[in-house]
């Protein structure tokens, strides 16, 4: 209990510079998930009808997923220096595969027989994609942005090791002074405003979900 | 057997529709899905494209708005080789209903409708305007359906909606692929009815795939029995084709029941009655012997003040007391009436002859069974010299 309150009074006292942090956070998260989903949907919609790009470009996103983050972190300092740029480049490769995954299912959901129409009436491809699948395919596409959003909020906490900004700071900087005064405060603060930003960011993409989705989708 | 026939008339005139050796194969394969295929559909006209399952028939459909791009031929809309244009303007110029469907569950039923006008760059007002006459016309209210999300709908209704979204830019020409296949048999009857009764307005040139034989029968001005490959086994009007099947292929498509279905393309005006002594009102038991003696038969027609026939009366049963004797006349029958009709009645009546009648509702004669099987043998007469006299000319 005498924990609890004193961790208050830790976040209280830091709570200017522990919400700098979430908000660098939140910037890198959103960043990279807004060019993750553009990738990812356009990457979805050139894929979905082409059966031996879709099989290796999927497999290729789910292998990424399997990098183990600190190590993918690292690789990209080299090339890009040190810094946020290679964390939000390796939280980008890992968004992706959520979102392009969906896309692709997305796509797949749209019923034949309304492409069939739209294709009888005269649209062309162009039209049909933009008026027609992707609309239908939407609902589909924003639960995979969801995903992606709850998991890079996460993965972006190892941002710090490579140079980079965020609430992993605090995560960092309590356990490498662990035992010291406010370490432990420390580590929580990063951990539990970690968890509200990533609350706070997926009921904000629910929002956006249910008003992007087109009133005869709703349920 | 390929018997393409027309009236010296419609030869003159150019076809709405022209496919000239279209032909259809995928590549890769040996055996063709369309073999070449020549047909003309004129104006206003409904041809339905018939066959068993996997004779081509929707790929048949498919390739006059080039959905399926074919292999060979051309395909002629007024005369203008549309082979090349590019396939989504032409598609905008024809009217396209399919099976399921296939509205879009994002957009209004309005949105719906007004989807080819707008494409075509129709003002909104003038859309609007559109999709709101189209969906009375449909039978759907204006009011109640045009803001609402296709969920909504039942099947029939959805399908009223497909057929209003396909005439939304008034299109010349209509193709549609089993429209109401997917609905339940009493809304499909009067579905099938309401689009007879909007076609008798509209005049659109339809061409129709269904692979129910009646469904055929009744849709169809003209009906093109397909086989393999969409080969042209018989195309005709309906009334032909049941009188004279020109094969066995035919003859067991359109199945039993062939020569019961042609009954309803011929009516009762067309039948010589027969002649019946009748008995007017109050009239004696001598006038009836009378009458009977004149015409050496057995029963003679009862009438009311109309001249309406009310009973029938047996010679032996003359002397009766008025209102007892003979038996009731039944349902009557009017010229404009078909044979099918008239053969229920007869079927339900006791002697097996019925009672035709005016429009005033007087009586002018008899239907016979014997009539019927007379006029179903011209019928079949007709056909065949039709056919004759065709083979001769060519």
């Amino acid at each position: 209990m005498e924990n609890i309150t004193n961790w208050f009074t830790y976040v209280n006292d830091n709570f200017e510079y522990i919400l700098e942090e979430t908000i660098n956070h939140a910037r890198i998260v959103l960043i990279v998930i807004a060019l993750a989903t553009v990738t990812s949907v356009l990457l979805g919609v050139l894929i979905q009808r082409r059966p031996v790009a879709r099989a290796v470009v999927l497999a290729l996103s789910g292998i990424v997923l399997t990098i183990p983050s600190l190590a993918l972190f690292a690789l990209f300092i080299p090339v890009v220096g040190i810094g946020n740029p290679p964390a939000m480049l390796a939280l980008y490769l890992y968004a992706l595969m959520p979102v392009l995954r969906n896309t692709v299912t997305g796509l797949d959901s749209v019923s034949p027989a309304v492409v069939e129409s739209a294709k009888g009436m005269g649209m062309s491809s162009t039209q049909q994609l933009l008026r027609v699948r992707l609309p239908l395919a939407w609902p589909v596409i924003m639960a995979g942005v969801r995903i992606s959003s709850l998991m890079t909020v996460g993965i972006a906490a190892i941002a710090i090791l490579v140079g980079g900004d965020g609430l992993g700071s605090y995560i960092q900087g309590g356990l490498t002074r662990f035992g010291l005064p406010n370490s432990e405060n420390s580590v929580w603060a990063g951990v539990v405003f970690t968890v509200l930003l990533g609350l706070v960011l997926d009921i904000a993409f629910a929002i956006f979900q249910r008003f992007s989705t087109p009133r005869g989708l709703r349920a | 057997m390929t018997t393409e026939q027309q009236s010296p008339g419609q030869q003159a005139r150019e076809p709405k529709i022209r496919l000239d050796k279209v032909g259809k194969t995928y590549p890769g394969t040996k055996v063709a899905a369309v073999e070449e295929l020549s047909l003309d559909i004129h104006e206003g006209e409904i041809l339905v494209l018939v066959g068993p399952s996997g004779c081509g028939k929707s790929t048949t459909l498919r390739l006059i708005n080039r959905m399926i791009e074919p292999s060979g031929g051309r395909i002629l809309l007024d005369g203008e080789d549309v082979t090349k244009v590019n396939p989504d303007k032409l598609r905008r110029r024809i009217g396209y209903v399919i099976q399921q469907i296939g509205l879009f569950p994002h957009q209004t039923i309005a949105q719906n409708i007004e989807t080819v006008p707008r494409m075509l760059g129709w003002d909104k007002q003038k859309a609007k305007a559109r999709s709101e006459e189209l969906l009375g016309m449909v039978g759907l209210d204006p009011e109640r359906y045009r803001d609402s999300y296709p969920k909504a709908l039942s099947g029939g209704q959805a399908q009223r909606v497909g057929v209003a979204r396909a005439l939304g830019a008034d299109p010349d020409i209509m193709l549609m692929d089993e429209p109401f296949g997917a609905i339940d048999p009493i809304t499909r009857e009067r579905l099938q009815n309401e689009f007879l009764r909007l076609q008798g307005e509209l005049r659109k040139t339809i061409v129709f795939v269904t692979h129910d034989i009646d469904e055929a029968i009744k849709m169809g001005d003209k009906i093109a029995i397909l086989g393999e490959r969409s080969t042209i086994r018989q195309i005709d009007t309906p009334e032909r084709i049941l009188a004279y099947p020109v094969d066995d292929f035919v003859d067991d498509f359109i199945g039993t029941g062939s020569t019961i279905k042609g009954l309803n393309f011929l009516k009762v005006s067309s039948l010589a009655l027969t002649d019946y002594p009748t008995l007017e009102p109050g009239g004696t038991a001598e006038a009836g012997r009378a009458a009977l003696q004149d015409t050496g038969r057995e029963w003679l027609v009862q009438l009311d003040e109309n001249r309406t026939p009310v009973r029938w009366i047996h010679a032996d049963g003359l002397d009766s007391a008025d209102h007892e004797r003979g038996e009731p006349v039944g349902d009557l029958l009017h010229s404009q009436d078909t044979l099918f009709h008239a053969l229920e009645l007869m079927v339900q009546s006791a002697s097996g002859e019925t009672c035709v009648v005016d429009d005033a509702g007087a009586f002018v004669g008899v239907v016979r069974m014997a009539d019927l099987a007379k006029a179903i043998r011209r019928a079949q007469y007709e056909a065949r010299m039709h056919y004759e006299q065709m083979e001769r000319q060519s």
